[in-house]
């Protein structure tokens, strides 16, 4: 690290300064028009970081519905059910098909006014919360029920006759509009139930960092993780699931069944014909609901693939599960040496504090441990399941609409925004209802294609970190909690010489030390490359690529801080795990020999 | 039964302070707690008690101190000139040399070849948190030859005549009754690295980190302050580094043979820049240390060293644990922690500045 404090503060560019790729002009007609930049906004005098964490592909039109849900009701928690003191909610704008993120600070004189209420809500939630969790998985499963009750199906040829006799006097059409505002308003719905929990378990986990960091000068990071982190977690459930179908397969002896897992249907059917293979079947049809909706990207895009519907995956996963079996390995997480682990540290720390602080330390803990656990497995319930559902729901609509010629190709409707969706129904229903053509078969192909050439453009370039002169100090909590955006962070980002010894840097997010064989992942499609014992690279990871921590031996990512999937997931298994090093799936190529320090944060390339 | 004159440190017998002295009693209770200690034994105080008894001495130096001021700097140096003289030269009983001689061939027939040892003091009232007389005694370092050693022994003895010692002691009225001194004889490990560790940051108090002191050689140019050594700080729970400074290790001290010493040499520039312990190394003194302090229950202050004739796993020797006396006798307490339970700690943890991950 240099020291050098007379360098002039150095700036991101500015929206206008990147440049649009080629065959990417008129991007911005692609979003709602409150989405992008606009002229006098305002926008330049503030300090944008891009959320490429979440949102690492450029959006289609109609996946802009995740950040907006995402980051309107993470402020709306902030700014007007908590009333966080220092903090409100974040704005976001979409430029050239990337989201960018500026925290809006209270203004100085207005913190204090706030204290009250904050302490009296918050205190509400934390003296309340076994119950108001308890009922917050019934609103969210409620939810997802009504939203998987939700039917878009192609309008008959005339209304039928029943309706007729009953006087029922609508034609079917207000299903499908009434069905797809439902199915949008139930996505918010449990976006908004998302963030119930998710600020109070942050500030529960910062009240413990704030203390631990106190009591003990310079604790890593990872301790204190370790310290709340639950174990037994629902967000482990569905590769826990495939890990014991695994272990029973083997037990029953039916390796012969998983020769050609692509082909689901006619695995099912070779596994069901072996002895004890219908008692296999029973306990695999079991771990679906709700286990299987799991995706195997992050639940912000219409192109993830969810377990349920791609059963492949989770079959190549129980295969590569069963041969490591059959092979004498132990696949299952050594949940008891985890928790064992976790007593040991908590034990230790306890050990050194006098009598005046240990309860301080028991209570912030404790309400941590109780409150931080939401903070993950919050996840399988909104990005996996109630996304997995909502993403099948459109794939129905798009299909109504692909079926009335609206477009040619599967997932179409995803160059089109929400409310042109709701635009396109409507013509649908129209042409429909007065016996002629809808415009949508003549207008939307052509558009369409126009659309994906322009979202083709965006997804060649990578976004800038961040946008415009970052604040000399980045304070607000939740930004660096949540984002890992530090002022050191920043600093890094602007500097170009990468450190000393050509080490890549990043967050010491899981502990160990390790050399292996590199091996790059963009997407999830090819995570069937990975092999035994190489070192996952990737721009982000998502939980549900589980089974293939069982496999590596460290992960190094671009983006993520403590909390992060990754660093979460490592934890969980024990591994290594370098976060936030912002360049390591560019730096890094697969094949190369490198060195994962998880202690210090740094990757070394040994050899080409 | 009388007291022995001679007390291995591994002979399972209890490290009875007043019969072995401070670090002798140390080096006795860590043997027998499994801790990897180099063998050797001690010349117990009632070796001292006979010599002096025995001989006549005791009272000659009674006789001498009788009345000295102690601001007379004159007498106080004739005076311990006279009695160091006198412990060096008078003779030995033959008991108490047989004894000597038959731990000497007991010590050497445990290795195939001559092993060097060191020569320590181990006062009785030496490391005492209250009263650290830590310097007043001896080391001597190196020694091959069975007269060389028992010459230093006397040596040893001599020492609690030093006018410092004998000043401090009118000083502070400390009598000279049962004054008495053992000698620890131990096996000399070949350093390649050595250094101090310390169970706690000393500059803040804060007991969850280890702060380890290493440099090339033997470590008595770390303890004396000689070479600035590669400091490291481990939190004490997770085992990971926090943070660690290269030292500039420019000299370390090495065995020489041809003059059956040690000698000080050069650190060749591109071993000064490299830090002394590696990986392993470095987990290996931390865990040490760690089961010092777990031992004693008190943080600790150790002497550990990496015998370079040694295969790995086994080639880290503790030289010397005691009580952390530094930081504890200036009573300064760890800053103590403000933040409170309840949700207004939150609200200052929300509104104060603070600085995270």
């Amino acid at each position: 690290m240099t020291s050098d404090s007379t360098t002039a503060m150095k700036s991101f560019p500015g929206a206008a300064d990147i440049p649009v790729p080629e065959g990417a002009e008129g991007w911005e007609q692609l979003y709602p028009y409150y989405l992008p930049f606009r002229e006098g906004d305002g926008s330049e005098d503030k300090f944008w970081f891009c959320d490429s964490q979440h949102w690492p592909t450029a959006f289609k039109p109609f996946e802009t519905i995740g950040g907006e849900f995402a980051v309107k009701c993470l402020g709306q928690y902030n700014t007007r059910h908590l009333i966080i003191p220092p903090a409100n909610g974040i704005e976001f704008k979409i430029h050239l098909g990337y989201l960018y993120m500026s925290p809006i600070a209270v203004a100085p004189e207005d913190i204090a006014a706030r204290v009250p209420e904050f302490e009296r809500r918050v205190g509400y939630y934390f003296g309340n919360w076994d119950r108001l969790l308890d009922d917050w998985r019934v609103k969210v499963r409620g939810t997802i029920a009504e939203m998987e009750a939700l039917s878009f199906e192609p309008l008959p040829e005339m209304v039928p006759f029943e309706d007729i006799e009953s006087g029922k006097a609508k034609d079917g059409s207000e299903v499908l509009l009434e069905g797809y505002d439902r199915l949008i308003q139930l996505a918010y719905q449990n976006w908004q139930y998302h963030f119930e929990f998710l600020n109070l378990g942050y500030l529960a986990y910062l009240d413990f960092f704030t203390f631990a960091k106190e009591a003990f000068p310079d604790i890593p990071d990872q301790a204190i993780a370790k310290m709340v982190q639950g174990v037994d977690m629902e967000l482990f459930r569905p590769d826990d699931e495939l890990k014991e179908l695994a272990v029973l397969a083997h037990e029953l002896g039916l390796q012969a069944g998983f020769e050609h897992t692509d082909d689901v249907a006619g695995t099912l059917a070779a596994i069901g014909a072996l002895p004890g293979g219908d008692r296999w079947i029973a306990r695999y049809e079991a771990a679906h609901d709700p286990w299987f909706n799991f995706t195997v990207g992050n639940g912000f895009y219409g192109h993830d693939k969810y377990w349920v519907d791609h059963q492949e995956i989770p079959l190549g996963y129980i295969k590569d599960y069963l041969r490591r079996v059959d092979a004498g390995q132990s696949i299952l997480r050594p949940k008891d040496e985890l928790i064992a682990e976790r007593d040991r540290i908590i034990g230790e720390y306890r050990s050194l504090l006098d009598a005046d602080t240990l309860p301080v330390f028991d209570a912030k803990r404790g309400l941590a441990a109780t409150a931080y656990p939401y903070v993950e497995n919050h996840n399988f319930y909104i990005e996996h399941w109630t996304m997995g559902v909502f993403w099948r729901k459109v794939r129905e609509l798009d299909s109504v609409l692909r079926g009335a010629g609206f477009w040619q190709n599967e997932n179409d409707i995803l160059y089109l925004t929400r409310g042109e969706v709701r635009d396109a129904l409507f013509d649908y229903v129209t042409g429909w209802g007065v016996g002629s053509e809808s415009v949508g078969p003549r207008y939307w192909p052509a558009e369409i294609e126009r659309r994906a050439k322009i979202v083709a453009a965006l997804q060649t370039q990578r976004p800038q970190p961040a946008l415009n002169t970052p604040p000399a100090e980045i304070t607000e909590p939740f930004t660096q909690m949540l984002w890992g955006i530090t002022t050191e962070q920043v600093q890094s980002w602007l500097s170009d010489d990468d450190s000393e010894g050509g080490a890549i840097k990043g967050m010491a997010a899981s502990p160990g030390l390790v050399e292996g064989r590199a091996r790059v992942v963009y997407h999830a499609d090819d995570l069937g490359q990975v092999q035994e014992g190489e070192i996952l690279v990737a721009t982000i990871t998502a939980p549900s690529w589980g089974p293939v921590f069982g496999k590596i031996k460290a992960t190094v990512t671009d983006i993520g801080g403590m909390m992060s999937h990754a660093a979460i997931v490592c934890r969980e298994y024990g591994l290594p795990a370098v976060t936030g090093t912002g360049n390591g799936s560019t730096t890094i190529q697969t094949g190369q020999l490198i060195r994962v320090d998880g202690n210090s944060g740094r990757v070394e390339i040994l050899e080409g | 039964m009388t007291a022995p004159l001679i007390q291995f440190f591994d002979e399972g017998l209890p490290s009875d302070h007043d019969l072995l002295g401070g670090k002798c009693a140390s080096l006795v209770t860590m043997t027998g707690a499994g801790m990897p200690v180099p063998p050797g034994f001690a010349v117990t105080t009632a070796s001292y008690d006979e010599f002096v008894g025995g001989s006549g001495l005791s009272e000659a130096i009674a006789e001498l101190l009788q009345g000295l001021d102690p601001d007379d700097v004159a007498s106080v140096d004739g005076v311990s000139q006279r009695i160091r003289d006198a412990i060096c030269s008078v003779d030995v009983s033959q008991r108490l040399r047989d004894s000597f001689d038959e731990a000497w061939a007991r010590l050497q027939g445990r290795f195939a070849e001559p092993v060097p040892v060191a020569v320590r003091s181990s006062a009785t009232a030496e490391d005492l948190p209250d009263a650290s007389f830590a310097g007043q005694q001896d080391t001597y370092l190196w020694l091959t030859q069975k007269g060389e050693v028992r010459e230093h022994i006397r040596k040893c003895w001599a020492s609690l005549y030093t006018s410092r010692a004998i000043t401090y002691r009118l000083k502070n009225g400390i009598p000279e009754e049962g004054l008495s001194m053992a000698v620890a004889v131990q096996k000399m490990v070949s350093a390649r690295t050595a250094g101090v560790a310390m169970t706690m940051n000393p500059s803040t108090g804060d007991r969850s980190k280890i702060v380890i002191d290493a440099s090339w050689g033997i470590g008595e140019a770390v303890v004396s302050g000689h070479v600035t050594p590669d400091n490291i700080m481990l939190d004490k729970v997770m085992m990971t580094v926090v943070n660690e400074h290269i030292g500039d290790k420019h000299i370390e001290l090495v065995p020489d043979p041809a003059q059956r010493g040690l000698v000080e040499v050069e650190v060749s520039p591109e071993r000064r820049s490299v830090r002394s312990l590696d990986d392993d190394e470095l987990l290996a003194v931390a865990e040490l240390a760690k089961r010092a302090e777990r031992h004693y229950g008190v943080p600790q202050d150790i002497e550990w060293a990496i015998d370079r004739d040694l295969p790995p796993g086994e080639n880290l020797l503790l030289l010397q644990a005691r009580p952390e006396t530094v930081h504890s006798s200036k009573q300064q307490e760890p800053k103590p922690v403000t933040s409170t339970i309840g949700v207004s700690s939150m609200t200052s943890m929300l509104t104060g500045a603070i600085r995270l991950p």
